[in-house]
């Protein structure tokens, strides 16, 4: 813990921030997600708290609001310090917060969500006009247009997200947080998101915006605070300051060169994406003229920011999700129409980003996860019987070698460390030798010694002829697994890179700003 | 108007209140979010426990009082083990509903002396209401009924205001909608999920007396014979609204009263016994139909959580 001040002139000297967090410190068990943070969110300023996923700008967050405890530090209030023991505590010092997540009751009108247990009316008897009129008054003063007697699960997601500020406005937040508010926007409603933030600005109200993209804070924020690996990275003036230099302290340098020998590559294509577009949809990002060609011994990278279409792209090649035009071939052999089953029997392999929902069954047995999947055929089923002996001899087999260390393969897949864990999702997906394995953050929430492990399984993989699509938001990753680099943007592949010249600088200036990058070549 | 139907309204409005009573309940209770199923062995405790006290102590209402009071004390078992334990609701309910039938069985014979039937001659049952008795269409309606039918229908939009026009019923329809969203503006859930449930437990003890001191006169085992499950129906066609829930019983209750007179019409018995539960099914189905289609058109992933309410999907929290 310090007692170091910002390095951010203060403009408004003599009044107390809104609010100002000292020397934050969360722990997680052995992780420290948030180490030591100092910020300090002068009075009707937006200040953008950004970073890479895991960088701790949530948690940060959720201390401010009182969903967690800080295990050091202490928060102040206008210059006094609060203590918050629950997001109650937080709403009584006026803050308030937007979830990612909308904590909204989908069949009660807007007026109603948003005076719900502070409701105007006396004896008991709920006044519904004198809730509309407050709802209409409230949208008036920041130029929000939101009917009040609108049912809230027949508004799109955009108006959802304006009644979480009127719910907080309503309670007198004097500090907003809004936790990734464009993740599940389209882009013309992040454009009058960032209006509305302008005019709470503007009012007195102080808004912390927390993102990953780039963009947003320059055209949103007026100071900037970066968080990598739980620390501040830097405190920037929005003014004065260049996507680069964001871009740079939220992925950091030194980075270990690649360590990435170059195998055999045949010529024939194992995937060939073709002019892939898909159009945004709630929680979905678009995708625009998309083509990737992935050949056998080869590592093709996916660089970007998450939520620039990197897993609707996965989503299309596995089946996952329909597209609107554009084709995907696997073999030459066209995969329209094809679902997910027959796709993986086609020979498609996956590994999740998203592994305890998508990848994994954490109640399961490591031996039944390892055989998800192939579990209608030889040598684990025949004659629509599962063979638990074979199960279990698989797995035995699966785990002495590739070294995942489990209490046995009984246990169950959720005793295991997320390392282990993601070792014997990648066994699993591994073991049929598919001639295509598509990867998403496979070392994500895995510590360092099985990170180089998993890597190891990856090139390994490669070197006995398998194609890999490998979608990952780090870049020292990208650069030890990836034959070329691609870098999508906002849906599009914005550069076409080989590893070797997929520097920092390049890819973090391509996954900033679509003028600035490399024209997109011929897929590789 | 026409006094054959305003008699044939009146049976409507008799053979529908036990229902209605329970179905009220069970409607709170889906409103904070807690289906409750136990409405079947809550109603028989209800009629069990009115008559046993309105023969001791020879006071009909001594009875109604008695069944409010035992059988909230008895819906204290879903309070206790669905919501402060947390079992599953449905678990908990089947037992209730079993341990009802059993146990008013068995209590029959051990403090009644009676098996099967227990309808002494001295009996209390309800009085019939002589108030409206000359005024034109209410008297005719009411006139053969007890006060509980009435106090039935003024119950439904006495709950039906409560819910819609009170701060305390805002909350309670957030609670069963978003129970972490409510809970994040610092609303208790549990509180009020049990108290719903005991209210519950008050009105199908009103349903009961209603069934066993005011329909007849009399204690028979298992004289719900499904009311409360029809009740469950009503609650579910009605989406948990009072003024529906209302609306649906009545209209098993019209089904039932049309079931006596096909049988009149030389129906077999069997078949016209099955009308309401005909009806309940045809309508339950409609209606699904109809909220699949509206949402179909709107939103392929309400569609879909509509189809298979166990597996909602919320889109803005998927990843």
């Amino acid at each position: 813990m310090t007692d170091r001040l910002p390095d951010v002139a203060d403009p408004a000297a003599g009044a107390p921030p809104a609010a100002e967090l000292r020397g934050i410190t969360k722990r997680f068990g052995p992780v420290v997600a948030v180490d030591g943070v100092d910020l300090v969110l002068e009075r009707g300023t937006v200040h953008a708290v950004v970073g890479e996923n895991g960088a701790g700008k949530s948690t940060l967050m959720s201390v401010l609001y009182g969903l967690h405890r800080p295990d050091a530090g202490t928060v102040l209030r206008a210059g006094r310090e609060v203590r918050l023991r629950s997001p109650l505590d937080a709403i009584a010092a006026g803050l308030g917060m937007v979830h990612q997540h909308f904590r909204l009751f989908g069949s009660l009108s807007v007026a109603e969500n948003v005076v719900y247990r502070a409701e105007p009316g006396r004896r008991g008897i709920f006044d519904r006009r004198a809730a509309e009129q407050r709802v209409a008054e409230l949208s008036d003063r920041i130029g929000l247009d939101v009917d009040p007697t609108a049912r809230v699960d027949t508004l799109p997601l955009g108006v959802r997200q304006r009644v979480e500020i009127l719910k907080a406005l309503h309670r007198e937040a004097e500090v907003l947080i809004l936790d990734e508010p464009t993740a599940v926007l389209t882009p013309g409603e992040v454009d009058s998101l960032i209006a509305v933030v302008r005019t709470l600005a503007a009012q007195g109200t102080t808004v912390a915006l927390v993102t990953h993209k780039v963009q947003e804070v320059l055209a949103a924020t007026d100071r900037v605070t970066v968080l990598r690996d739980g620390a501040v990275t830097a405190r920037l003036t929005t003014a004065r300051t260049t996507a680069g230099e964001i871009v740079e302290a939220m992925i950091g340098r030194g980075l270990q060169p690649a360590v990435n020998p170059r195998g055999t590559v045949s010529s024939d294509p194992v995937l060939e994406v073709r002019d892939l577009r898909m159009a945004a949809a709630p929680g979905a990002a678009r995708v625009r003229d998309v083509s990737i060609t992935v050949r056998a011994g080869q590592v093709i990278g996916v660089a970007g920011v998450s939520g620039n279409g990197q897993r609707e792209v996965v989503e299309a090649v596995l089946g996952l999700r329909p597209v609107q035009s554009g084709s995907v071939r696997l073999h030459g052999r066209d995969l329209a129409g094809l679902g997910v089953r027959e796709r993986r029997a086609l020979g498609i392999a996956y590994v999740p980003e998203d592994r305890p929902g998508m990848g994994s069954a954490a109640t399961l047995s490591v031996a039944d996860n390892l055989a998800l999947g192939h579990h209608r055929s030889p040598p684990l089923a025949g004659r629509g019987r599962l063979s638990p002996r074979a199960v279990r001899s698989q797995a035995t087999e699966l785990v002495r070698r590739l070294g995942v260390r489990t209490a046995g393969v009984s246990a169950p897949l959720g005793s295991l460390s997320g390392g282990n864990a993601q070792k014997v999702v990648l066994a699993r997906e591994l073991h049929h030798e598919a001639p295509l394995l598509v990867v998403e953050q496979p070392t994500q929430g895995v510590d360092v010694g099985a990170g180089e492990e998993i890597h190891r399984l990856l090139l390994d993989h490669r070197a006995r002829g398998g194609a890999v699509l490998l979608v990952s938001y780090e870049i020292s990753e990208l650069r030890a697994l990836a034959d070329r680099v691609l870098v999508m943007l906002d849906g599009a592949v914005t550069a076409d890179l080989d590893a070797a010249d997929a520097t920092e600088e390049v890819l973090g200036a391509a996954m900033a700003s679509a003028r600035s990058a490399p024209r997109p070549e011929e897929g590789a | 108007m026409d006094v054959v139907n305003l008699a044939f309204v009146a049976a409507v409005l008799g053979s529908s209140a036990p229902v209605l009573y329970a179905a009220l309940g069970g409607a709170l209770c889906g409103r904070a979010g807690l289906f409750n199923m136990a409405l079947e062995g809550q109603l028989l405790w209800g009629a069990f426990s009115a008559v046993t006290v309105s023969w001791w102590t020879g006071s009909a209402w001594a009875g109604v009082v008695a069944a409010v009071v035992t059988t909230t004390v008895f819906s204290g078992v879903l309070a206790l083990g669905a919501v402060t334990w947390r079992a599953d609701p449905i678990i908990v309910a089947v037992g209730m509903n079993l341990l009802a039938l059993g146990l008013t069985g068995f209590l029959l014979r051990e403090l009644l002396d009676a098996t099967g039937t227990f309808a002494p001659a001295g009996l209390p049952g309800l009085p019939d209401l002589d108030l409206l008795d000359g005024v034109p269409v209410l008297g005719a309606l009411l006139g053969g009924q007890t006060l509980l039918v009435p106090l039935a229908l003024l119950l439904a939009v006495a709950a039906s205001l409560w819910v819609n026009r009170t701060s305390v019923g805002l909350r309670l329809r957030g609670v069963g909608e978003h129970p972490e969203a409510a809970t994040s503006l610092g609303v208790v859930v549990p509180r009020y999920q049990r108290a719903t449930v005991l209210l519950a437990g008050a009105l199908c003890g009103l349903g009961g007396a209603q069934l066993s001191l005011g329909d007849v006169t009399a204690f028979t085992e298992n004289m719900t014979s499904g009311r409360g499950w029809v009740a469950v129906a009503a609650v579910m066609l009605a989406a948990n609204r009072p003024l529906l829930v209302l609306g649906a019983c009545l209209l098993f209750g019209a089904a039932e009263a049309w079931g006596f007179r096909l049988q009149g019409l030389g129906m077999p018995q069997q078949l016209t016994d099955a009308a309401p539960y005909l009806v309940t099914l045809v309508v339950l189905v409609a209606s699904r139909l109809r909220v699949r289609r509206r949402l179909d058109e709107a939103d392929p992933v309400a569609a879909v959580s509509a189809a298979h309410p166990e597996a909602v999907v919320h889109p803005e929290e998927t990843r």
